[in-house]
């Protein structure tokens, strides 16, 4: 069968690739190797989406359950000895404490009931994963790019450090593997496995400068996505003890909820510590500390959206339950109180880092309410939010490079200094959060799902309070970007093909994304939410039309350029009456020579790190509390 | 109705910046000026040297105007008011934009200040749409504007948070905080400080054009009534007018605190009421 | 007459003025004179200002500000010189420290002596520029540049680094 074979080279192709990046040694072989590959992987995806295309959800029974549930079990109890093994030796007795109870779980589960379990189809490809599998083939593909530029300067400019990108390249290439599996299993337990990849495989990203600080970040991530895979695990156990080995996501999902609800809930509890939602979100902070590539994949094609796919996956489940809105409301607290901590952050990575946990936030929102309008706003938010959040990061990597800084004041006048990445973060930038691009379409469709939602009226409030901080932060970013300073030089210089060729890609898909939407949603979505949910959400056809308008009016403006224009005379800015030199210096009182700074307002007292982030974990610790109690105490009653 | 508007709207706009100007005058004891005075003013402008820190200003001015005139198209129109909402937004971040790219020290408090502001009103914006969309189960401003539903009976809370809201849209005092239409200078004149001659005239032109569009979102309110409705907005506009001349200028943290108290409160209080009353069935 | 005349905004720069003719200024906008009548805008700002109304006399201090003032100044522009200070220096002129009228450092096209200047003066002063201020534009009048040549070097005032 054709598609199965489309799936598992996916699966298997970016592994492959892998192994060959570990033992190539030279520059050259690496390049190639990742382009090709790379190149492979993109075009095999979009051949998928050509192949699938109207034909629903496809299960695909064609490979043996058993031996490569063996190898899978395996390779777990491997991945837990290593960490057992990395916990010990640098004595984090949680990290320890969580993987052996994880590990003790899968044990007793695959020596207890792993006989009971009988699954038809153990892959399976429906338009969710197809969406999915075109985010990692092609935005992950792109950043791995990407990061053959980055690492190079990297490496060259960071002397101290040893030069493992071999290994890093691995594991890249590991993780893309891991996400196509996980987005293309039907099999739970499958899912976990993937599920566990990925946490390892970030792990050792975030660890890969090895400094005191990324250690320690590494771990803070490793345990933070255990605790996640101990909930995975128990709900694995729970439905092998009541479910009747019930484990394939097509049948959870339409189980009825008496069964479904508690291992929803508790994958659910895995889905939030993966989506860095609030309690949890100091893992993804903390991931900044890796070089940018990584973030940029972190936070855009993989990991963070592993743990909204399992949310949106799981989604019909939480259709009007308790337990659903209980999760909706964390995700929709996260998203008010991660904007506000963004605008009170100085560090561009920081405002990228808290708006991902923001944009994440209202994803989950949008599944924990489960309604077919809430779902169809969750899957387009996961699209273009990845193709700006990942333009964005690398944009942010090669400034970074060039300024010697995060810092979004250093940015100022970088329409000056480096034109033609500056265009490209306005794009991203714009991108995030203004209108005919797709993020604010995705915020508007939320809108509308709440509305509909029972006690939408909440969500509806936090989220007009949410956007209009994200309208401050991004626009302040925005504002420094696009200062035009007369005294500043290009520095631009030779920008890595590789790294250009990802921006130009990333930039131009959020255009093509954005004039395809319409497609998008009727050719992917709408059948999508047809076999899911029986109802589908649209946007009436004048609206689409506007949009593209407006979209065309905004790409027509550039162009004015080219219009003949007499010269204006040129004043300087305006100083009280003070004259200042070219680069903003004036002489002050008693002759002293003073130099203009200008900086954004970050509001410290208001939105501080600090005082948000105390309330937002109590607030959504509680709320999840109650929520896997209530699931837990249901099921038992039940 | 996009057409009439586009080419209606400054003229009535211009007349209401006059006809506020000649009040306000009166309210002080003065004669005041024509209430063509701002045409005279914008006219002036246009006569004058366009003289500018650097060229990307013309463009964000020329953005602003052209996204003003868009989306007050879109909302007379009868298109959906969400997207007039969001489209507004975007014209706002031209004139923001505008105002960073000078890089001076009194355009970029400006810029900061009229973001504030934005971040200020956004939020009971958005709930204002929402409440319409509650009353009259619609997000299309044609459909909002011919209901028989009395809105404003269903809304009232939302529409005194939008009340509140429209201070700080129209710049009125005390919420006059990034740029003023008066001749009081804090910080020198905000976001405008760096635009003179023709772009300038073109931001008081899309102010113009700002003011219809608030005046016809007030319009929804009272669509079932369009007597009212015109009555509604007189008094109000003139309520407005008195709100400015009697308030001094408070300081940005009250403004953006105040507004967002008032849309919770408000905004909590209302919606939940009409959700309970149609009894939990949205 | 075009609209240049019906909407003329006013700079007020106080160089080194007693306040007196300060007051006068401030006096035309209240009530009594109401300039608003005319649609004359106190504005504040050069970049928007037709008409640069400067009292006091040059010192120091000031020169260098009234020059930037007035080069940032968007043409057509004209200066109305208030008060004797402004016109000639006054009873300053001697002084060590002032180097004399307003028109020893940018053009000025009226004066209004008086010590203070009277509102009525003050008022026929700008009108009277009014007239200037439409001829300039109806000949295409390009303002001069202004540098300071009269200016005593100080070698340490451009020295580079300093406080930041």
């Amino acid at each position: 069968m054709q598609i199965a074979q489309l799936l598992i080279f996916l699966i298997l192709f970016p592994l492959i690739a892998a192994f060959f990046l570990l033992i190539a040694k030279k520059d050259t072989e690496r390049e190639w190797i990742v382009k090709l590959s790379a190149l492979a992987i993109g075009i095999v995806s979009v051949y998928l989406l050509i192949t699938t295309y109207d034909k629903g959800t496809l299960l695909i029974s064609a490979i043996p359950a058993e031996p490569t549930g063996l190898v899978m079990f395996i390779l777990e109890m491997i991945i837990a000895v290593y960490i057992l093994y990395l916990g010990i030796t640098y004595r984090r007795w949680l990290v320890v404490g969580l993987i052996l109870v994880q590990s003790v779980m899968m044990l007793y589960f695959e020596l207890v009931y792993s006989h009971s379990v009988h699954i038809q189809a153990n892959l399976f490809s429906d338009e969710l994963s197809v969406i999915m599998a075109l985010i990692i083939g092609i935005i992950g593909s792109l950043i791995c790019v990407y990061s053959l530029g980055y690492m190079k300067f990297f490496h060259e400019h960071h002397p101290e450090m040893p030069d493992k990108r071999p290994w890093f390249f691995g594991i890249l290439f590991l993780f893309l593997s891991a996400m196509f599996g996980l987005v293309f299993s039907n099999n739970i337990i499958w899912v976990y496995f993937f599920w566990e990849v990925t946490t390892l495989c970030s792990f050792l990203l975030i660890g890969y400068t090895k400094t005191d600080e990324a250690t320690n970040n590494a771990f803070l991530a490793l345990w933070m996505n255990l605790l996640g895979g101990i909930a995975f695990a128990g709900a694995i156990i729970w439905l092998a003890m009541f479910g009747n080995g019930m484990m394939g996501l097509d049948a959870l999902t339409t189980s009825g909820k008496v069964i479904a609800l508690v291992p929803a809930a508790l994958i659910g509890f895995a889905g939030l510590t993966k989506a860095a939602q609030l309690p949890f979100s100091a893992w993804l902070v903390g991931a900044m500390v890796a070089p940018t590539p990584v973030s940029a994949l972190l936070h855009s094609s993989t990991m963070v959206k592993a743990g909204v796919y399992i949310l949106v996956r799981f989604a019909p489940v939480f259709d009007a339950t308790v337990t659903g809105y209980l999760i909706a409301m964390v995700g929709a607290l996260t998203f008010l109180i991660a904007s506000g901590i963004a605008i009170s952050q100085s560090n561009a990575k920081r405002v990228l880092a808290y708006s991902t946990i923001a944009n994440l936030g209202l994803i989950v929102a949008c599944a924990g309410i489960g309604t077919y309008e809430a779902i169809w706003a969750a899957i387009l938010l996961i699209v273009f939010h990845a193709i700006a959040k990942s333009l964005l990061f690398l944009a942010t990597g090669t400034v970074e490079h060039r300024i010697k800084s995060r810092e979004i004041d250093d940015m100022n006048g970088l329409i000056v200094r480096m034109p033609k990445i500056a265009a490209m973060m306005v794009i991203g930038i714009a991108g995030m959060f203004l209108l005919p691009f797709g993020m604010l379409i995705s915020k508007w469709a939320a809108i509308r799902a709440f509305i509909d939602a029972p006690y939408g009226f909440l969500f509806i409030i936090i989220l007009a309070f949410g956007s209009a901080m994200t309208l401050f932060f991004w626009a302040k970013w925005m504002g420094k970007i696009i200062t035009v300073t007369t005294d500043s030089q290009n520095i631009e210089g030779e920008v890595d093909k590789s790294e250009w060729a990802a921006l130009l890609c990333l930039a131009g898909l959020s255009f093509i994304t954005t004039l395809l939407f319409p497609m998008l949603s009727i050719h992917l979505l709408e059948p999508f939410l047809m076999a899911n949910y029986g109802n589908v959400a649209r946007l009436s056809q004048d609206n689409i039309i506007i949009m593209i308008l407006m979209l065309f009016l905004l790409m027509l403006m550039p162009l004015s350029i080219l219009l003949p224009k007499h010269k204006h005379r040129h004043l300087a800015p305006y100083m009280g009456g003070r004259t200042t030199t070219s680069d903003m210096r004036f002489s002050g009182s008693l002759g002293v020579q003073k130099k203009t700074v200008l900086s954004n307002y970050y509001l410290q007292d208001w939105f501080g790190e600090k005082r948000l982030k105390s309330w937002g974990i109590w607030l959504c610790s509680a709320i999840i509390c109650i929520m896997v109690l209530s699931a837990v105490l249901k099921g038992v009653i039940l | 109705m996009a057409i009439v508007f586009i080419l209606v709207a400054p003229v009535i706009g211009g007349l209401v910046a006059g006809i506020d100007r000649k009040i306000t005058a009166h309210m002080q004891g003065r004669v005041g000026p024509s209430i063509f005075q701002p045409f005279y003013d914008v006219g002036k402008l246009f006569e004058k040297e366009n003289a500018v820190v650097n060229e990307t200003q013309i463009f964000y001015a020329v953005c602003y105007i052209i996204f003003m005139a868009f989306t007050g198209a879109l909302f007379f129109a009868g298109g959906d008011l969400l997207l007039v909402i969001f489209a507004l937004t975007l014209a706002q971040v031209f004139l923001v934009l505008g105002a960073f790219a000078a890089n001076s020290p009194y355009s970029y408090i400006g810029a900061e200040r009229e973001l504030l502001q934005i971040m200020a009103y956004e939020p009971m914006v958005i709930l204002t749409a929402v409440g319409m969309f509650v009353a009259t189960r619609s997000f299309n401003v044609s459909e909002i504007a011919t209901t028989t539903i009395p809105v404003v009976l269903l809304i009232p809370g939302i529409f005194l948070g939008f009340l509140y809201t429209l201070t700080i849209k129209l710049r009125k005092s005390p919420f006059d905080i990034s740029t003023s239409h008066h001749a009081h200078q804090e910080i020198v004149k905000g976001v405008t400080t760096e635009f003179s001659g023709p772009s300038l005239g073109l931001i008081e032109i899309t102010h113009w054009y700002e003011t219809v569009l608030l005046l016809g979102l007030l319009y929804l309110f009272f669509g079932w009534n369009p007597l009212l409705a015109v009555v509604a907005i007189v008094v109000l506009y003139l309520i407005e007018i008195l709100i400015d001349n009697t308030n001094a200028r408070v300081r940005w943290q009250f403004a953006v605190k105040s507004a967002w108290l008032v849309a919770l409160i408000v905004g909590v209080i209302n919606l939940a009421i009409l959700y309970f009353l149609s009894g939990g069935v949205p | 007459m075009t609209y240049l005349a019906k909407s003329p905004w006013i700079i007020h720069y106080d160089a080194s003025s007693c306040n007196g003719c300060d007051i006068e200024i401030l006096a035309c906008l209240t009530p009594m004179y109401d300039v608003e009548r005319f649609g004359i805008i106190n504005t504040g700002n050069p970049k928007h200002a037709d008409i640069f109304v400067v009292t006091g006399s040059i010192n120091e201090a000031n020169r260098e500000v009234i020059q930037n003032i007035y080069n940032q100044m968007p043409d057509p522009k004209v200066v109305v010189a208030v008060g004797i200070c402004a016109c000639s220096g006054g009873v300053f002129r001697e002084c060590y420290n002032v180097a004399g009228g307003i028109d020893k450092l940018i053009p000025v096209d009226v004066y209004v002596p008086g010590c203070a200047a009277r509102p009525e003066s003050i008022i026929d002063g700008i009108v009277t520029a009014l007239g200037i201020l439409e001829e300039k534009r109806t000949k295409n009048v390009h303002s001069p540049q202004v540098t300071d040549n009269g200016r005593a070097e100080h070698p340490k005032r451009h020295a580079k680094g300093g406080a930041e």
